[in-house]
């Protein structure tokens, strides 16, 4: 059943033999989906449709299913997103510490809307839920690392690295 | 193990693993529910079902087991209360107008509502999130605002279905169902069984009107019936609107044979029945349009490319023929074909009756031919289908029946599909087979097409077009050096092994591998895992069948389960999957030129007394003249007239171009039919009839099953039941026939069949009975046949060895592809019916090929175009679809559309036992077509 007919990803023969290694790992292949999805987002920048097509293939699961998982998870990326990826926490504690005022800095310097990519590329911004690092409110999540304790100056800082 | 529970103050016994739910309903109290339907795995998502257990929380007892000594309560304050709130917060931003409270009138969610007491002021949230609606779809209706994100139609779609195509997308607020990957409906990859809509408790998913407004279902006429379209004769509820005279709504009834399920064209496709183009008066022809020929473009086959969505422009042939009342029309029908007969004999005649007409008018059908016609020359459309398959069982194991019901398929441990597209052609049957593969049922399906049914398979074998002759000696060739058979039923049950056993030697995998195309290890491997199996069952279609080698084909699938000894017990079978609504009833009751009724021979003269007897009159010794044959004899001018009651053959039948020469040719022509056929074209007289709607008649399905349909609606205008029209022209031709009732022909028919004996109006109520039924009043009849020998002189199954010999026509280099028709989920036959019904035809609109990309991107034609097909009798101009699902070197066309009719194409060779024609075989080329 092809919900999209042609399909433009493709893994490579290592990335296969990843796959085949992760479903292995499980009595239901089918529990290795979520790895075999960040896989997907790494080798593909972000998880299309057709790369979620691609990945029902490989498991024999209904497109449906795929996208399920895609859709409920926040760390999939389903757009193409920046080389740099910004997560501003905007629940509870964060909130009350100021995530509003960083995010308004944020949007206002980057020039995008939450969601938004910087036309260069260069950035993409996020609104998450909970990251679990309270303690250091309000924080974001730049990449694969934690920001905390954040202010419109530590802001401006972090983004002059990043460029 | 059981346990026992005390559920409010009432004592309940039930078996361990049962809910809660369950429990109570046992015990007649009623829980409410919201996500919880009991043909669907539980969930527990919705948790409206919750009671009270004593423990800390309330427990969701559609999920919960009863536990032995456990005392529910199931609707204490606290209870009630819960479920109160549940429900005000449900309807808090629930759409002010539902559509199934607008339309069936049944929504569950808003039933609660006014059972709780909510009051509509106090749900004052703004309404509306967003969520959109969703109407792509021609028969479902989406309302994403009215979801209560129950997952019943998830289920219902996998579980039930199996077709996967709903899912959930996002989470939170913004959580919606979503077809796919969240395409609109009407193109996502759901074949619209509606399923899922009729599962759904809101006004989420909802069946649109086709024909009048749908009304709450308490106002609605229910009338037990059965599917008109084809054998799995799946059960219905037919909702009338008396005062519209219409059917508005369809249901699957829980019958034994499909359990509530419909596919589309048995939910959706009864619009047809009211089109406008339905015949209501008497037709005779012009004096002008003598000499007869085709009248419209289509028909002519005058090479213009037809607009698509061609039905037949009524104002190019109505004025060829002139209204005239009943008896002028008939007094004409029996005049003329009492010339012809005193002419030339009563040989000279021909009656061609339908697959889709009742038992009962199929009985007075052949009736009238043989007593009052005084010829066998009675045929229809089986011999384009099964003849082959029956012909190979009436000669093996003595009988054209199914050994099993198709249901078993759950009790097999193998099921072999072979030239079958079950989810197209038998779309409710291949909903149990895919249950069964996903529960333990190892799925093997050989075609040359990659079906929708092969999706499922275990394994699947793509085997070169009409290879299946060699394929089968190679398993039993396996089967034998392996010693994968069964010795101990060889020689118990079967005859002819030596000679089979000779036969197949020749046939090692990897000569076959040669020939079909198919790695010999995978036969080997394919072959076994049959071999092994406890129990295997055997489904075919019209790939085996529809071969000059047919009765080969069949042969083979046959010795396959002798050999394993696969008959007659639970999970085994012969099950040729029977094509139209009552092909299996209308042979029985002798739509076939060389038996009577019952499949006794014309030819014994201890038969031909009895029925002498029965009907008054000498009847024809000499068994009488096929489909092709007649049609053949038509343009050899032997058979000058003919009567036809609901079949088609310009679109039918192979090779159109000489169809239509031998409908000119004929004397007389008298088509009696609901539409004006491309057949109708060529008639002296067209006589209208009643729609399956407006008739009650009983059916057989593919498992044997007699079920009645009752009449639903009035016929339009001058509309007559079949049956009495039949009976009429018997009349005016000297012959009395006098009936009041379908039901009291229904006896008379089954006082001369064997097989049906027992059965009446009364105990086929309401679900039905296989056939044979020894004892009706207890029964549901014999579902397991031939457990214990076969109805042949010997009492065994005999072994009948067959060479593979290839198709009559192979591709050379004028013709250099392989041409496969077949069906469409969404279309009958030669459309009559579903190209007038809305949704279908809305699905399906156009004819088309399926090629394979890489034939197209060598021939230089981009998908999507139009090509011109030829073979050596004619040529036709249609839409090239790219499809990897067939192999390069074939084509596969649908034939229902008259405006490029496949069969224009096709082979009228005939297979030398069953008379059957190459549909699935010939040659063909492809190009451009010129614009
Ligand atoms: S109509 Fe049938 S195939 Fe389509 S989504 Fe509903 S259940 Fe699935
Ligand atoms: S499967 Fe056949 S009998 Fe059942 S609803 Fe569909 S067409 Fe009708
Ligand atoms: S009905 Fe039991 S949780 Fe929904």
């Amino acid at each position: 059943m092809s919900a999209l007919g042609a399909v433009s990803v493709q893994f490579t023969r290592e990335q296969l033999a990843e796959v085949r290694r992760l479903q292995a790992l499980y009595p239901d292949k089918r529990a290795a989906l979520l790895p075999v999805l960040h896989l997907a987002q790494e080798a593909f920048g972000h998880i299309s449709l057709e790369a979620e097509e691609y990945a029902a293939g490989l498991f024999d699961l209904s497109p449906a299913h795929v996208h399920e998982v895609v859709t409920f998870y926040s760390l999939f990326f389903r757009e193409p997103r920046g080389r740099h990826v910004i997560s501003v926490c905007h629940n509870l504690t964060c909130h009350l510490l100021g995530a509003q005022r960083v995010l308004t800095h944020l949007k206002k310097r980057l020039g995008v809307d939450v969601g938004g990519t910087t036309p260069d590329g260069g950035v993409t911004l996020l609104s998450v839920e909970c990251l679990c690092a309270c303690e250091m409110a309000p924080m974001m999540q730049v990449n694969d690392r934690y920001e905390g304790n954040l202010t419109p100056e530590k802001v401006d800082r972090i983004l002059a690295e990043l460029r | 193990m059981s346990a026992m529970l005390t559920i409010d103050g009432r004592k309940v016994s039930v078996p361990e693993g049962t809910t809660i739910w369950e429990a109570a309903r046992q015990a007649g109290i009623e829980i409410p529910v919201l996500c919880h339907d009991p043909r669907l795995r539980p969930v527990g998502v919705c948790r409206m079902c919750v009671v009270d257990v004593g423990e800390r929380v309330l427990a969701a007892s559609c999920v919960r087991a009863a536990a032995d000594g456990m005392t529910v309560q199931t609707r204490s304050e606290k209870v009630e209360r819960c479920r109160k709130t549940l429900t005000e917060l449900l309807l808090s931003d629930y759409p002010a107008d539902s559509a199934r409270e607008k339309t069936t009138g049944d929504d569950l969610l808003l039933a609660l509502g006014r059972s709780f007491g909510v009051r509509p002021e106090y749900l004052t949230i703004p309404r509306g999130d967003g969520r959109a609606r969703d109407v792509s779809s021609p028969v479902i209706a989406v309302d994403h605002a009215a979801c209560i994100l129950c997952d019943r139609c998830i289920r219902a779609c996998d579980e039930i279905q199996h077709n996967d195509v709903i899912g959930r997308t996002g989470k939170g607020y913004t959580a919606r169902i979503a077809f796919d990957l969240d395409s609109p409906m009407g193109k996502s990859t759901c074949v619209a069984c509606g399923e899922c809509a009729s599962v759904c408790p809101t006004g989420a998913l909802t069946h649109k009107p086709l024909t009048a407004p749908i009304r709450p279902r308490a106002e609605l006429k229910n009338v037990d019936s059965v599917c008109p379209y084809c054998g799995v004769g799946c059960a219905v509820t037919l909702h009338v609107d008396p005062a519209k005279n219409a059917v508005v709504l369809v249901d699957g009834r829980p019958s034994p044979g499909n359990e509530s399920r419909l596919c589309v064209k048995g939910r959706y496709g009864f619009d047809y029945a009211l089109h406008p183009q339905r015949l209501t008066v008497p037709l005779i022809r012009r004096a002008e349009f003598y000499p007869k020929g085709p009248l419209s473009g289509d028909v002519k086959g005058d090479g213009r490319r037809r607009k698509p969505g061609g039905l037949v422009d009524y104002n190019e042939v109505l004025p060829a023929f002139s209204e005239a009342s009943w008896d002028e029309a008939l007094d004409l029908v029996a005049k003329r074909l009492s010339e012809i007969k005193k002419a030339d004999g009563p040989g000279a005649l021909a009656g061609f009756g339908s697959a889709k007409c009742s038992n009962e008018e199929a009985y007075v059908f052949q009736k009238l031919v043989r007593a009052v016609f005084g010829t066998n020359n009675v045929d229809h459309c089986t011999r384009l289908c099964h003849a082959s398959s029956v012909a190979a069982l009436l000669e093996t194991i003595g009988s054209g029946a199914v050994t099993n019901v198709f249901g078993d398929v759950k009790n097999a441990e193998v099921a072999l599909i072979a030239g079958s597209s079950t989810t197209d052609n038998h779309p409710v049957a291949a909903t149990f087979i895919k249950d069964a593969a996903q529960h333990g049922t190892t799925l093997i399906v050989v075609d040359q097409r990659e079906t929708g049914i092969a999706r499922h398979a275990h394994h699947f074998l793509r085997i070169n077009p009409g290879t299946d002759v060699a394929l089968y000696n190679a398993w039993m060739h396996v089967l034998i050096s392996e010693g994968l058979v069964n010795r101990e039923y060889i020689a118990k049950h079967t005859e002819g092994f030596e000679a089979l056993r000779e036969t197949v030697k020749r046939y090692p995998p990897e000569r076959a591998a040669e020939i079909c195309g198919v790695p010999a290890d995978k036969i080997r491997e394919a072959a076994s895992v049959f071999g092994r199996a406890k129990a295997a069952i055997i489904f075919w279609g019209m790939g085996i069948s529809q071969h000059t080698h047919g009765t080969d084909n069949a042969r083979c699938l046959i010795s396959l389960a002798l050999l394993t000894g696969n008959v007659g017990r639970p999970g085994t079978g012969l099950h040729p999957l029977r094509g139209q609504n009552n092909v299996q009833g209308a042979s029985d009751a002798g739509l076939i030129p060389m038996v009577f009724p019952d499949y006794q021979s014309v030819e014994d003269a201890g038969i031909r007394k009895r029925f002498e007897a029965a009907w008054g009159v000498r009847l024809d010794p000499k068994r009488g003249l096929t489909v092709v044959e007649i049609m053949t004899g038509a343009l050899e001018k032997r058979i000058r007239g003919m009567y036809m009651m609901g079949e088609n053959p310009f679109l039918s039948d192979p090779n159109i171009n000489k169809v239509r020469k031998a409908l000119a040719a004929l004397d007389f022509l008298c088509v009696q039919d609901i539409f004006l056929t491309e057949t109708a074209e060529f008639a002296d007289v067209i006589l209208p009839a009643t729609s399956f709607f407006e008739k009650t008649g009983t059916y057989t399905n593919t498992d044997r099953r007699v079920q009645i349909g009752w009449k639903a609606v009035e016929p339009p205008g001058q509309a007559r039941l079949d049956w009495e029209v039949v009976s009429e022209i018997a009349r005016r031709m000297g012959y009395p026939m006098e009936y009041v009732t379908a039901e009291e022909i229904f006896n008379e028919f089954t006082a001369l069949a064997p097989s049906y004996q027992g059965l009446t109006y009364q105990n086929l109520q309401p679900h039905g009975k296989l056939w044979p039924c020894p004892d009706p009043e207890r029964s549901d009849g014999v579902q397991l046949l031939f457990g214990d020998g076969f109805p042949t002189p010997s009492g065994r199954g005999k072994f009948v060895p067959c060479e593979y010999r290839p198709a009559a026509e192979v591709p050379d280099s004028d013709y250099p592809f392989v041409l496969n028709t077949g069906r469409l989920l969404e279309h009958w036959h030669t459309g009559v019916m579903t190209r007038r019904s809305r949704p279908l035809s809305t699905i399906q609109p156009e004819a088309f090929c399926e090629m394979n990309p890489d034939d197209l991107a060598a021939a230089g034609i981009p998908a999507g175009a139009y090509v011109s097909v030829s073979s050596r009798r004619g040529s036709i101009t249609l839409r090239a679809h790219a499809s990897r699902r067939i192999a390069p070197g074939t084509v596969f066309i649908p034939f229902h559309f008259r405006e490029a009719a496949a069969n224009v194409l096709t082979n009228d060779q005939l297979d030398p036992v069953g008379k059957i024609p190459e549909f699935k075989f010939c040659a063909v080329r492809i190009d451009p077509a010129t614009a």
